[in-house]
């Protein structure tokens, strides 16, 4: 809650929480992240759309320094992110992230997937972060599974449980990588019914989807990516049926006709 | 046969040598093998390179040069080890020869564990990792309650070879006059050269022996990860 008093509030939505400033991002030659600035503000619903190769994942992995960025800055509630180490850890608690693979610890049953965090680093005791873990686990519908190994889950129901594991933490953002792009049709809806759920109870969201209709029901605001960068922002009505940029009317003509 | 019955406690005394060098250097190659490839896979540049530079330098020299270097060279350099001789545990003390050979086998054998781990570690998806870290878990906690978890069943098949290697190396202290089992074979073959191809049986019995408990326990612990 430092330095951030002067950051105009452009939205509704609470104050800034997640603050990208002039951030640049390389991969060897290939400019990844070009001049990113995006202010997420608390409460707020984002959507992140663009074509493949447009740098998405790696935006949503910077955020919690899964990927770390070559110029400019990131902060989480004006702090800016630690470098390494037992800080950098400490940010990554707060941060919520889901991922197109669910990536469920394999060896853990799906309980011990959701308690691993809370007891390992929020060092709860291990009644009260199982009897939180069911409570999630009940909110997103696998209450009747908490014994069984991820891998006797289906997609669907895997991906709810990653959701369950990260608000174990208690994060004051998420983020989702295509969280439904894995799964079979019938499969996504599950999934995207938790999120709006989510997003309903106040949840800040950061998604990587391609998923419209869930744009248009729960999220403020769409940010385009192209070649690295912000192409677009608005929210979900007008970018999806008035989009400004030549390369959001390419987008969305292709992605629109399937 | 009866070369080796006749002095059949000197015969133990020098597996019993042999198997105390193993299990020495065994269990320290593995615990410097561990950390080096924790600082393979960590985040800290340095500290990955050094350990790559440490197992190139000691993977690629011959046993024997290590020996050498630890026997002859340590020594020059006014590290002699001296003080290990102080230390009793039990009734048996360590003598600093024993030492310098115990420390020579680890510092070898640790290179080759640091590969085993690595490539076991490697074959854990990364998104494992990942996943561990993203819910603030610390590099060392990701390591310890989610990744070596599940590279332990892969990493079994590796350091069973390698840990079998070195059983077998040990003997490369007798070239330096420690009283294990290869220099009891060639000190009773001297003595008794009417029955070499006896003592040559015995002496690989013996190694055999000890070599298949190292497998049995290691199908045993296979085993048990199986079902976990
Ligand atoms: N670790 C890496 N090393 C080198 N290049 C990478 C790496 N990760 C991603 N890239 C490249 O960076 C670019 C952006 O990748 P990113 O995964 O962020 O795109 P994306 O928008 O998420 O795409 P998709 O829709 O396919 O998931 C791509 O061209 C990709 O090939
Ligand atoms: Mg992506």
């Amino acid at each position: 809650m430092t330095a951030q008093g002067a950051e105009p509030r452009s939205t509704v939505q609470g104050e800034a929480l997640v603050v990208l400033d002039h951030v640049d991002k390389w991969f060897g030659e290939l400019h990844v992240l070009r001049d990113i600035d995006l202010t997420i503000h608390r409460g707020e619903v984002v959507v992140v759309i663009g074509p493949s190769g447009s740098g998405k994942s790696t935006l949503c992995r910077a955020i919690n320094r899964l990927e770390t960025i070559d110029k400019g800055t990131i902060s989480l509630d004006g702090e800016p992110l630690p470098q390494e180490g037992k800080a950098l850890a400490a940010l990554r608690a707060e941060v919520g992230m889901v991922f197109q693979s669910f990536n469920l610890f394999a060896h853990k049953t799906i309980l011990e997937n959701v308690m691993l965090g809370p007891v390992k680093v929020r060092k709860q005791d291990k009644a009260a972060a199982e009897q939180r873990a069911m409570e999630l686990l009940a909110r997103v519908g696998i209450e009747h599974q908490a014994q069984k190994y991820p891998a006797q889950l289906s997609g669907g129901q895997q991906q709810r449980v990653a959701i369950a594991r990260a608000l174990a933490m208690d994060p004051k953002v998420m983020l989702f990588d295509e969280p439904t792009s894995a799964l079979d049709p019938e499969m996504i809806k599950e999934v995207l019914d938790v999120m709006v759920d989510l997003a309903r109870q106040g949840m800040t969201m950061v998604v990587v989807t391609h998923e419209m209709g869930f744009a248009r029901t729960a999220a403020d605001r769409v940010v385009f990516m192209s070649d690295g960068a912000i192409v677009e922002e608005n929210t979900p009505e007008e970018f999806f049926t008035n989009p400004r940029s030549e390369r959001a009317q390419d987008f969305l003509g292709k992605i629109l006709k399937h | 046969m009866e070369a080796v019955f006749s002095d059949f406690d000197e015969y133990l005394k020098a597996f019993g040598l042999t198997l105390l060098l193993f299990v020495v250097s065994g269990a320290a190659s593995l615990v410097l093998g561990l950390f080096l490839a924790a600082l393979r896979v960590g985040p800290v540049s340095i500290m990955r390179r050094a350990a790559a530079l440490y197992v190139i330098m000691f993977r690629n020299t011959p046993l024997l040069m290590i020996f050498v270097f630890m026997m002859f060279a340590m020594p020059r350099l006014g590290v002699t080890f001296l003080f290990v001789e102080e230390v009793r545990i039990g009734d048996w003390n360590p003598s600093a020869f024993f030492t310098r050979a115990s420390l020579a086998l680890t510092l070898y054998t640790s290179a080759f564990v640091c590969e085993a781990f690595r490539s076991g570690i490697n074959a854990v998806p990364l998104g494992q990792a990942e996943a561990a870290r993203s819910i603030g878990l610390t590099f060392g906690q990701s390591m310890r309650l989610v990744v070596l978890p599940q590279a332990g069943r892969a990493v079994i098949p590796p350091l069973t070879s390698v840990q079998v290697a070195l059983l077998k190396n040990t003997s490369v202290a007798a070239a330096f006059g420690m009283a294990e089992a290869a220099y009891y074979m060639r000190t009773s073959l001297n003595n008794h050269a009417d029955q070499r191809p006896e003592i040559f049986l015995m002496i690989a019995i013996g190694y055999v022996v000890l070599v298949e408990l190292v497998t049995l326990s290691s199908y045993a612990l296979e085993r048990r990860w199986k079902v976990a």
